[in-house]
């Protein structure tokens, strides 16, 4: 096996023993997004220098004895909504073409803590608004499993590098599926953690309440090793919680017979692909197989959710992206002659279709008279939500769902009907509203394309959910299966 | 229809700078001043991805003021942003407090304006709530309207301000004017603001409407910005309440709007209705955690609340027998009361002494100087040590006015003023003798004066000593050994 | 509620958005559709539900009051097209706030 096609885990030991050098390894993916990047388009900025000379300071430092983790030298691709000081940050938007941070997001910090190195920025909705990674101003991303499909989204290029060998691992943001959606489409293993497990400083804001960064990779263990990575307190997130982290690769393959998992009946209504649904009750089998009590359970706000969400996210998004004027960084009309003119020319040059249309729901969601009807109640229903989820997680460990209603579906089927792209959340934006951490994971195949189910855990319950993904992902076998990108039909024959 | 038969009716807003180390919600320096643009970060300057954090001092003394106007203090409060673009404006919205305000319910006390029957007056304090300043805009042209282009600074921005709304309980110019000046005073005891309206961190914006006498309907308001001075707030209103009088003598309605003090002109004029008025889109910061107050924290908190000025008054008069008028003088300046308090501390005889010295010398030499008291050269140990000096009979009371004026103007200790100039007071007799006997002879028809009876003359003859020795002799004794050689 | 091209407009006014006339008739139809789909949260009985604004059970987060490094003045202007001298320059305002 090609070195970029092993596990995260396995680069490390090998790493370790010497067997294979950062340098080399850095060539090697390096190589590998020369090769396949073109027809994939994960990548927005390919940061070649900085990860060549990263790597031979980590055979350096390691070689000396003091490398800063096992990890060290390991490439990863980070989504472009992430500040990495100095290297251009643009949210795959025209708005922030040219944007260079001065400064790191907590979760690079992170990375670059441990040793690993930051590869490339990764393509996304604009502003991380979408489920398909077409709002992007910059470049199209195809799904690798079949290049005439979306990706998912939002960080649709983070799944997509993942699934194509350009990088072990990858870090994407979650607002309401957008990790774990891309992962499903992608057939890979991508987590939403618990609101506040990880710190948003540094992630530019969609909507403040229910962000939250989450890794992306190729199987569950290197998920865990990621989730380790990035999590831990920040106190320049009000919202960081100050909580030890466990170590939860040490956790994996725990016994988990004896464990209650519910089948939410609202994830399994009309809407739902047959093929996904049968994959995900298939897996609910093979769960009981290993000694798993599955359990039919109810959460009826779950039919509200995504009419919540979508005025929540509206909401808080029309507030965050309003700093995007013209005046301190980014993108600034020409010509205006007013402050006011320049404002409305800016931000109508600056920003795409998606994250206008909801700038203006979201503005009008929160504006006079219309408050209560749409922000205040959205945010009762999300009170009720959360009841739904303590009530059934004081019995279930986890609930099983499908990640996304459908597969991967094709490259503009749904750019212009918003409400049929906004459906694509709704298995997901439920853990975003509740704030609890979500794992997606492939169970299945249909006409060559992943499908992905979801386990859900009461907050902070990672671990647990890492050790059922894990049992589940060990007895199926998976993820023996990579993307054909290259192997079955070559670069060129897809052109 | 003069002025004198509507009532007044008048709500004040003002917004005070806290006076913390770092700014509201990131560590950036809050010093007024510095090269544009140097004390900001991706905080305060809303680059993408920044998140705010609480500054723990900033609520303890939006708390404290809120005590010091006898506030209720919210167990629960949050908050929220309000929205509008505008380029002194970071993020687009400003984190302010909307439903839940920190500190509610207060009042303060004021002297009623005596031309409606003076008395007190209690101003209601509806609300004090903790937000964020803005940054600068320096412009092209003379005002914001007229130029071309503006530039933004940001190192204020982000500074946290407590913004303060009355009751609209006042009911005359003059007392809008006594209200902000009793604000200010609490405010400066308290220490939370500096409450320097003309560095802008104090600032007050105005609502005014009239209404017929005896009628209890309020009348149609406005609001007046852009007033830089107490005096600037009271003439504004003089100028608005004429305004509307006029309007309202004419049969025309008063419009809703917002007015501009025009300092250059003395008008009040017209800058946007009420209806074009912003829609701010309050709602709850999803980016901060609610603050919730224990009785505990503030019980501790008012444990902080330092001797305010009426307190000070009634131990100045009660405990030191200070006249009512000084003590309420020397209580009306917080750095003058700080000052005479220093002083006391250090100084062994009557804190009456130490006022009379303050109420006398010090004010009169501050006023005429205009500087500040903060400003004075003179230590609090220098000024007990001059008093000592007067009290030890080293140097006479008028020698001492002397010192002490080149004490303010230099710095220096007085004992080395004393000795450099040589002002020491005579009191050897020896000395004086030689003195008296030449004064004697200089002035017979004084002697035979007082031979004949006018002990008057005595004191002229006192005083010729004194001119001889330029101040410098021991008046006492002097009068003592006069006396004697006379043979009274 | 049916949201009019006049709504749509004052929206984007108060979002400080330009749109042209496609725009606004194609934002008449979106905003349209979302509202006819997020309207069903008015079946769901919220009668004395407080709303939830945080799913964090977190309260009274804050810093010491103490001052860290600022950025250099050419960094802070760094990302602005509009830079004159130590400032950001903006073109005239026509409204007073
Ligand atoms: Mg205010
Ligand atoms: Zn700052």
């Amino acid at each position: 096996m090609d070195v970029i096609d092993r596990p995260l885990y396995e680069l490390a030991r090998l790493l370790e023993s010497g067997e294979v050098s950062a340098e080399e390894l850095a060539v090697e993916f390096l190589s590998r997004i020369d090769k396949v990047d073109g027809i994939v388009g994960a990548f927005v900025t390919v940061d070649r220098e900085g990860t060549l000379s990263g790597a031979r300071m980590a055979d350096k430092a390691r070689r000396a004895g003091e490398a800063p983790s096992h990890l060290a030298g390991i490439p990863i691709a980070v989504k472009d909504n992430m500040c990495t000081r100095g290297i251009e940050t643009t949210c795959s938007s025209k708005m922030l073409r040219g944007f260079v941070p001065p400064y790191d997001a907590h979760v690079v910090e992170r990375v670059k803590a441990a040793g690993m190195l930051v590869i490339g920025k990764t393509n996304l909705d604009e502003f991380a608004m979408g489920s398909s990674t077409e709002n992007s101003a910059l470049r199209v991303t195809r799904n690798p499993w079949n290049l005439q499909r979306v990706p998912g989204g939002s960080s649709g290029g983070s799944a997509a590098a993942v699934a194509a060998s350009e990088a072990p691992a990858a870090l994407g943001s979650d607002t309401g599926g957008s990790v774990r959606v891309p992962a499903s489409y992608c057939g890979i293993v991508g987590m939403k953690p618990t609101y506040g497990l990880v710190s948003r400083y540094g992630v530019v804001a969609y909507a403040s309440s229910l962000d939250q960064v989450g890794p992306l990779a190729a199987n569950v263990r290197d998920c865990a090793i990621m989730l380790r990575v990035i999590a831990g307190h920040d106190p320049r997130d009000s919202m960081s919680i100050d909580a030890e982290i466990p170590d939860y690769e040490a956790q994996l393959g725990r016994d988990i017979a004896g464990k209650v998992i519910g089948l939410p009946k609202e994830y399994f209504a009309e809407g739902i692909e047959p093929g996904v649904r049968d994959a995900v009750l298939e897996a609910a089998k093979q769960l009981s197989k290993l000694g798993v009590e599955v359990e039919e359970v109810s959460l009826p706000t779950v039919e509200y959710a995504l009419a919540a969400y979508y005025i929540i996210a509206s909401s808080e998004a029309s507030s965050n992206l309003a700093r995007f004027d013209g005046v301190r960084y980014g993108h600034r009309a020409e010509g205006a002659v007013d402050s006011v003119s320049m404002f409305m020319k800016t931000r109508a040059e600056g920003f795409g279709p998606e994250v206008k249309r909801r700038i203006m729901m979201g503005t009008y969601s929160l504006s006079a008279g219309y408050y209560d009807a749409y922000y205040k109640k959205a945010s009762q229903v999300r009170s009720t939500l959360k009841s739904d989820f303590d009530r059934v997680f004081e019995r279930c460990d986890a609930l099983l769902t499908p990640t996304a209603p459908t597969t991967a579906f094709p490259i503009g089927e749904r750019i212009d009907d918003p409400m049929s792209m906004y459906m694509s959340d709704v298995c997901t934006v439920t853990a975003n509203l509740a704030g609890i951490p979500g794992i997606s994971l492939p169970c299945g195949w249909q006409d060559g394309l992943p499908i992905g189910m979801q386990l859900l855990g009461k907050r902070f319950s990672e671990a647990t959910l890492l050790q059922l993904a894990y049992a589940y992902e060990q007895a199926a076998g998976y993820p023996s299966r990579k993307a054909p990108v290259t192997k079955d039909r070559g670069c060129c024959s897809c052109h | 229809m003069p002025l004198t038969d509507y009532e007044i009716v008048i709500g004040l807003e003002v917004h005070a700078e806290l006076k913390t180390e770092s700014k509201a919600f990131c560590g950036c320096s809050t010093k007024f001043g510095g090269r544009p643009n140097s004390h900001v970060c991706p905080v305060c300057l809303g680059l993408p991805g920044v998140l705010p954090v609480l500054n723990r001092k900033a609520l303890e003394y939006a708390i404290l003021a809120g005590l010091a106007l006898n506030c209720r203090i919210a167990e629960r409060s949050r908050f929220d942003r309000k929205q509008y673009f505008y380029p002194d404006l970071p993020k687009a919205y400003q984190i302010s407090q909307l439903d839940f305000p920190i500190c509610s319910n207060g009042s303060i006390d004021i002297p009623a304006d005596e031309e409606l029957g003076g008395g007190t007056r209690r101003v209601g304090i509806t609300r004090v709530h903790l937000e964020e300043e803005a940054g600068k805009l320096v412009h092209s042209g003379s005002g914001i309207l007229d130029s071309e282009y503006s530039l933004a600074d940001y190192n204020r921005g982000g500074i946290p301000l407590i913004e303060i709304v009355s009751e609209p309980d006042i009911r005359s110019p003059l007392e809008a004017r006594r209200y902000l000046e009793q604000l200010k005073l609490l405010l400066q005891y308290t220490g939370v603001s500096d409450c320097k309206m003309e560095e802008g961190s104090l600032r007050c914006d105005a609502n005014i409407s009239l209404r017929r006498k005896g009628e209890s309907k309020l009348g149609v308001r406005c609001e007046i910005k852009n007033m830089n001075s107490f005096k600037a707030v009271e003439a504004a209103l003089q100028q608005e309440a004429e305004r509307q009088a006029e309007l309202l003598d004419s049969g025309e309605p008063v419009i809703s709007q917002t007015r501009a003090w025009d300092e250059a002109t003395g008008t009040t004029v017209f800058m946007r209705t009420k209806e074009t008025s912003s829609d701010y889109r309050y709602f709850p910061d999803p980016d901060l955690a609610p603050i919730v107050v224990t009785a505990d924290m503030v019980e501790e908190i008012r444990r902080r609340l330092p001797e305010m000025p009426d307190e000070k008054r009634r131990r100045y008069v009660n405990e030191f027998q200070i006249p009512e008028y000084d003590a309420s003088l020397i209580c009306g300046s917080k750095p003058l009361a700080d000052y005479f308090d220093s002083v006391v501390a250090v100084y062994e005889g009557s804190p009456k002494t130490v006022a009379n010295w303050v109420m006398g010398e010090l004010l009169r030499l501050v006023n005429q100087e205009k500087i500040e008291v903060e400003s004075v050269r003179i230590t609090p140990r220098q000024f007990a040590a001059l008093l000592r000096l007067v009290d030890e009979g080293v140097i006479s009371g008028s020698i001492a006015k002397t010192v002490f004026e080149e004490m303010f103007a230099t710095g220096e200790d007085p004992d080395k003023i004393v000795a450099r100039k040589g002002l020491k007071q005579i009191s050897d007799a020896g000395e004086l003798a030689s003195i008296i006997d030449r004064v004697l002879a200089a002035n017979s028809q004084a002697v035979e004066s007082i031979k004949s009876g006018n002990q008057k003359a005595v004191g002229f003859l006192v005083g010729q000593v004194m001119k001889e020795t330029h101040g410098k002799a021991n008046p006492q004794i002097v009068n003592k050994l006069l006396k004697e050689r006379l043979g009274l | 509620m049916e949201l009019t091209p006049d709504d749509v407009k004052r929206v984007a006014e108060l979002a400080r958005i330009e749109l042209t006339e496609d725009e606004t008739r194609a934002f008449v139809k979106d905003l349209n559709d979302i509202l006819r789909y997020v309207n069903r949260l008015q079946q769901v009985d919220t009668e004395g539900v407080e709303p939830a604004y945080h799913v964090v059970p977190l309260e009274n987060v804050m810093r010491v009051d103490c001052v860290t490094p600022s950025l250099p003045v050419d960094e802070a202007l760094d990302g602005t097209t509009g830079r004159s001298g130590d400032y950001f320059k903006v073109p005239r305002i026509l409204d007073v706030d």
